[in-house]
């Protein structure tokens, strides 16, 4: 029975992605109750650069990006890799984090685009 | 120029350490080239089409639409790893006593292409929309003439595909007796990676915020930032902060692919003959 399933991709495909997409729209809508700072991405620069969060407290970041252009909000330090799209804005989830400095940047205009999380 | 081609010789670089290693897995597959064909022209049509609805997928699942879409498709590429893995376990031996008998190439006939066909376009879908999201953006800013965006992207392109053919070539060197361990052995871990990558996805959309703390740093001795921190994350899923979720998941990944390779593993050569009734 099991080989022929392995034997027959499509079968396994189909239910695989409607499973996905299944499970995603299932999800649970999140309690929002959390400290949200506002940053602002504009001639691929982000405003405030310095962006101070209570430690150990979960954080969200509203990001409104006014260029054209799209951006990429990277860390590795905050573990976070999120696209913001030209003239839009999209939300990143700080996990609770030990007080510190935690480097960020734009991707696509590293050389501008910089900042740092501190966490206190 | 400089910036154009780093970003697109890192990002395909990226993406073709996984196509190396799909086209190595599948070596002597007759029609093997097509179906990587197919994967690479679906994850480019696919990196438009999610460059392009950047903002409106982002949209989606309160604004976390970005992070679900990258865990799903994550998700999709485990699985897929998964079930190559687990069929090559399953048929390996029949194929290899039919390989003495009649030649690799009939023998390896009907393993399932289309699962490393939806590896190689996750891979390219999601390296490639970065590069289009950024070539776009340069092409709109104006900054850099049409010329130089050119031969940067095409300069970094030629070099990631030189990556890629390293990559291939060199796991060939591996004798062929032994070249179906060693690209299992790799596919496991790079399932693992991209399990642990999913997770990590998922918190970031603020969900299964469990175990979200790193549980070590050694951005000291080899970052995420860096070249070969950027070759290892993706070929084996390094991180230098793991968070527990990750390296749970990580752990657990690599112990079901290896479960379900001994348990279909181990049956007898019956297996060579799909016609036969279960």
């Amino acid at each position: 029975m099991i080989s022929k399933l392995l034997d027959r991709p499509q079968r396994v495909a189909l239910p695989i992605l409607l499973l996905l997409v299944g499970g995603l729209c299932g999800l649970p809508a999140r309690a929002d109750a959390q400290t949200n700072i506002p940053v602002t991405i504009h001639n691929h620069r982000f405003t405030p650069s310095e962006i101070h969060v209570p430690a150990n407290k979960p954080v969200t970041l509203t990001i409104t990006n006014k260029d054209a252009t799209a951006e990429e909000f990277d860390s590795s330090a905050l573990k976070v890799e999120k696209v913001i799209a030209g003239r839009t804005h999209g939300t990143v989830h700080l996990r609770p984090l030990n007080p510190g400095r935690y480097p960020f940047m734009g991707e696509y205009h590293s050389a501008t685009a910089k900042g740092v999380v501190i966490s206190e | 120029m400089l910036a154009t081609l780093l970003i697109v010789f890192r990002e395909v670089i990226e993406a073709g350490l996984i196509v190396g290693i799909v086209l190595a897995a599948s070596k002597g597959v007759p029609g093997r080239g097509r179906w990587v064909g197919y994967g690479v022209a679906g994850g480019v049509a696919g990196a438009c089409l999610v460059a392009g609805f950047a903002g409106q997928l982002a949209a989606l699942f309160q604004g976390s639409g970005q992070e679900f879409f990258n865990a799903s498709i994550l998700i999709l590429a485990v699985v897929m790893l998964t079930w190559h893995n687990v069929w090559m376990a399953s048929h390996g031996r029949a194929m290899a006593q039919q390989m003495r008998a009649m030649g690799a190439e009939i023998a390896a006939g009907q393993r399932p292409l289309i699962a490393l066909s939806v590896v190689v376009g996750v891979a390219v879908l999601r390296e490639g929309s970065e590069v289009v999201l950024f070539l776009y953006g340069i092409a709109t800013a104006g900054g850099l003439s049409g010329a130089a965006m050119l031969t940067g992207g095409a300069l970094g392109l030629a070099g990631g595909v030189g990556v890629t053919a390293a990559m291939y070539f060199g796991l060939l060197t591996i004798p062929a007796s032994r070249l179906f361990a060693a690209t299992s052995g790799l596919i496991t871990l790079l399932a693992a990676g991209l399990a642990a990558q999913a997770i990590d996805f998922v918190q970031q959309a603020g969900d299964a915020e469990v175990l979200t703390a790193p549980v070590w740093n050694t951005s000291w001795l080899l970052s995420d930032s860096s070249l070969v921190g950027r070759l290892l994350h993706t070929l084996i899923g390094y991180t230098d902060r793991p968070s527990g979720a990750q390296l749970v998941v990580y752990a657990a990944t690599i112990v079901v692919i290896v479960a379900l390779m001994r348990l279909f593993g181990g049956r007898r050569p019956v297996a060579a003959a799909p016609a036969a009734a279960d």
